[in-house]
Parts: structure tokens; C-alpha cells; sequence
């Protein structure tokens, strides 16, 4: 438990460091490309900390933006509001903000910076689909999310690795029109700087999607089990955990970064079988075949 | 020789700081998780009087209830002691219980909006106060086996640590059933 949180405050941090020579390197390669010469290395890496300190402090604002999250009010919706303070209290953690997605899909996530400024995220088609053992289950791994700190290194990752990819792609565009533009030839240095930038170009997007591996598959598990634990009753986690992975609607405001966030998978051709080497997500049965047999 | 001797008295004094301070972490951790509890319990108790004003509006002959869970309300907000605690929760507990099954007499007062409003907050309480139990104990027992397993005892009976009570009261019904399939 105190391992995984020091582990995750680890990650963080080394994303962060990662992510800011990544985006310097991309900007040396623009500048070389495009003659802008070293000033855009700077200029680059300072955008890249700027957005770094925004993520690590206003990252959950920005997803639940993306998300559609409304704030759920006290006296409309006091059972889901009772159900996250209850879990919180079980976790011995001050209870999160409590969102709610207008969507008929089920499904949840968390997000935030520590267990303090946090929030809890779930659609209203899991209100009305999953009974209260369920949703106090889903709720219960949600938490142990926020009590593990797997929520800060995840929401880096949303806005980071998107912020990588896009980069790589704009580049990658501007790269190949400008090459089909101007067919100068500008010695063996400018034709290394070339080689270089097509690498990375390609290579940025492949570290990115590796970074997002490595929240998923064990973190899922372990919030599974210590949720479990929360509300003492893993079957009322396993039958929700089927019930979402077998709903057919698609999550509207869920995208590719935002994915590996939600309790399962969000877009649905992530689902089958050939996907699961893939995938962000461990398999829904697999999951549930695990709480079973606690 | 003299070096070793010196050595392992500067260990053991290092190790008896570090067991110390764990101790006193623990018990920092107690006091939080029976103040969570005692939070929930105050909560209750404020609703109470509201609940009893409401149900009084439709059923006024059942004095007696009413009497039982006003009295039971004040022994929980005057309880000292961490036992005269729970057995005050008991004895809420099962007032609120009996009020309830009066309740059930009067379908007006069951359709009425603000008493569903209370039901609903009141169940709310409760869950969260079986959730603070839950907590509490469990950080009870991690800092009664610290002071009693080697070789913390020694360092818990030396600075005098003692036990904490466990919070033992009635779970209510619905979360009853499922529990019994772990032990």
C-alpha cells in the first residue's frame, strides 16, 4: 500500500521530467528543421513546464471539462452523494468532489492531484442501471484509486501523452510538406537531424502509449482487491463489473486519452478478445473471476 | 570490544525511537478514526429532533417512542467513555427501530416529501457510521498488535501505551446478510 503510493509519486514525477526533455528535444528538432535555430529549444521546454505545473494542479479541472462532469448537488442526489462519503470515511480519506456525466452508458472514474483534492466521476446511466451493493462497489475502487495515488500519475498522463501526441503528429505533417516543398540538400549534419526527427516522430507516440501501459493492468487489480476490502462484499463489485463490460452503449465523452481512466474500457472496440494484449484495461472476465474468489 | 558494546546500545536505542514514534503515529491514527465515528454519531443526533417533529405532525398518540428515542439521543450526546459510546448507539438504535415500525401505521406520513428526505439522510448516517466502525477497528487492531507483539511491547509498556476499546454496536440489518459470507 505505502510502496504503491510512493511508487506512483515516483512515476509522477519522472513523467513530468520525461515530459519536458521529450517536448525540448521535439522543439531542438523543429528549430533544426525549420532554421529556427536553439531559442526554440527554450521557448519549447518552458511552454512544456508551464504546462506541466498546470496539469499537476488543475489536470482533474481539465478532465472533468473534457468529460462533461457536472458537480452533483447534495439534495438531488443524496444516495450517491452518502454512497462516496461513506466509502471515503471507510478509506480513512476526506471525502472527494462528486461528479456526475449525463450518459446513459455506465461507467465511473476518478481523477486529481492527492486524496485531498480529488474528485469522483460517474455517468447517470450507472445510477440507474447498478443496485446499491454494485454502485457502493464501483465507488469503493474508485477510492482506492484516490487513496493509492494512482489518480495523480494517471491524469499526467491524460494531458501529457496527449500533449506528446498531438506534438509528434503536428510535426510529423509539417515535416513531410515541408520535405515535398523544398528538396534542399543540406549536407550529411542536416540529413542526421532528418533521420533523427522521422524517429522520433514515430517513436513519440509509441513511449506515450507505453507510458499508459504502465498505470493499467496491475493498478485495476489492486483497486479491485482493496475495494473489496472497503465494503467488505466483492461480489457487489463483480456483478457491476459485469453489467458495465456487457452494456452495448458507447460512453460519448470518453476519447482515446481519457480512456485508461474509466473502471472499464469506455470505447468499445477495445473490448474483444484480439484486443486484449492491447488493451489498457485487463479483461472484465478476468476481473471478475478474481473478486469471486476472494 | 568496547566499540561492539557501544554499538548495539546506540542500535537499540535507534530502534526504540523508530518504535516510538510508530506507536505514537498509531495512536495519532486512532484518535482521528474514533473522531470520524463521533462526527457521524453528532450528525444522527441532529437530525433527530427534526425526525421526531415531523413524525409527531401525523402520529401525536405515540408518546411513549418518542419519549424512548429523545432519551436515548441525549445519553448518546452526553457518553464519555468510548463503551458508554456504542451501548448509547445501541439503545438509538433501537429506539429509532420502534419509531419506524410506528411509522408504518401511517401511510401519509410515508408518502410525506420531507420524511423521506430525513429516511433517506438518516440511512445515509448510518452506512457512514458503520463505515467509521470498520475503520476504527481495524486501526484499533493494528495499534493494540503493535503494543503487544516483541519487541515494541517492551517500548508500549515503558512509555505506558494502552489497548483501545474496539466500537462494537449493532450493524444495521441490510449490511448483516453479506457479511456473514466472510467468515
Amino acid at each position: 500500500m505505502y510502496e504503491q503510493i510512493a511508487s506512483n509519486k515516483r512515476k509522477s514525477f519522472l513523467l513530468l521530467f520525461l515530459f519536458i526533455i521529450l517536448v525540448g528535444v521535439l522543439g531542438w528538432i523543429f528549430g533544426e528543421i525549420t532554421g529556427a535555430g536553439n531559442i526554440f529549444v527554450f521557448f519549447a521546454m518552458a511552454i512544456a513546464l508551464f504546462l506541466s505545473l498546470t496539469t499537476f494542479f488543475f489536470g482533474d479541472k481539465m478532465v472533468l471539462a473534457i468529460s462533461r462532469a457536472k458537480p452533483v448537488d447534495r439534495k438531488e442526489n443524496p444516495y450517491l452523494a452518502n454512497a462516496v462519503e461513506g466509502l471515503a470515511i471507510a478509506a480513512g480519506i476526506p471525502a472527494p468532489k462528486t461528479y456526475i456525466i449525463e450518459d446513459s452508458a455506465p461507467n465511473a472514474f476518478a481523477t486529481g492531484k492527492d486524496p485531498k483534492n480529488s474528485s469522483v466521476a460517474v455517468t447517470t446511466g450507472l445510477l440507474s442501471k447498478l443496485n446499491r451493493l454494485e454502485l457502493e462497489g464501483v465507488i469503493a475502487h474508485e477510492i482506492s484509486h484516490i487513496k493509492n495515488y494512482d489518480i495523480r500519475y494517471a491524469t499526467l498522463v491524460v494531458v501529457l501523452v496527449g500533449t506528446v501526441t498531438l506534438l509528434s503528429d503536428w510535426m510529423r505533417r509539417s515535416f513531410f510538406y515541408r520535405s515535398k516543398r523544398t528538396k534542399r540538400a543540406s549536407g550529411s549534419g542536416g540529413a542526421l537531424i532528418l533521420l533523427v526527427a522521422i524517429i522520433l516522430a514515430i517513436l513519440a507516440p509509441l513511449i506515450a502509449q507505453l507510458l499508459r501501459f504502465a498505470i493499467s493492468r496491475q493498478t485495476e487489480y489492486l483497486a479491485d482487491a482493496n475495494g473489496a476490502l472497503l465494503t467488505r462484499y466483492p461480489e457487489g463489485l463483480a456483478s457491476a463489473l459485469e453489467k458495465i463490460s456487457k452494456d452495448k452503449e458507447p460512453l460519448e465523452s470518453a476519447n482515446k486519452a481519457t480512456a485508461h481512466l474509466y473502471i472499464v474500457n469506455p470505447l468499445l472496440e477495445h473490448r474483444s478478445k484480439l484486443n486484449d494484449l492491447f488493451s489498457t484495461h485487463p479483461p472484465a472476465e478476468e476481473r471478475v473471476r478474481k473478486l469471486r474468489s476472494m | 570490544m568496547g566499540i561492539i558494546i557501544l554499538g548495539s546500545i546506540v542500535l537499540i536505542f535507534l530502534g526504540g525511537i523508530l518504535v516510538y514514534n510508530r506507536l505514537i503515529n498509531l495512536r495519532n491514527r486512532v484518535e482521528n478514526a474514533w473522531h470520524q465515528i463521533d462526527v457521524q454519531l453528532l450528525k444522527r443526533a441532529d437530525l433527530i429532533p427534526n425526525l421526531v417533529e415531523t413524525v409527531k405532525g401525523y402520529a401525536k398518540h405515540e408518546k411513549e417512542v418518542f419519549e424512548k428515542v429523545t432519551q436515548a439521543r441525549a445519553s448518546v450526546t452526553q457518553a464519555g467513555t468510548i463503551k458508554q459510546k456504542a451501548d448509547a448507539t445501541n439503545m438509538l438504535t433501537s429506539a429509532l427501530k420502534s419509531l419506524f415500525a410506528v411509522v408504518e401505521n401511517y401511510p401519509e406520513l410515508k408518502a410525506n416529501q420531507n420524511f423521506l428526505l430525513l429516511q433517506e439522510e438518516l440511512s445515509g448516517i448510518e452506512s457512514k457510521i458503520a463505515y467509521a466502525r470498520q475503520f476504527y477497528n481495524d486501526t484499533v487492531m493494528n495499534y493494540n498488535r503493535t503494543q503487544q507483539l516483541f519487541p515494541s511491547n517492551i517500548v508500549a509498556s515503558l512509555f505506558g501505551f494502552t489497548l483501545k476499546d474496539y466500537f462494537e454496536i449493532e450493524e444495521p440489518g441490510k449490511r448483516e446478510a453479506p457479511r456473514v459470507d466472510f467468515k
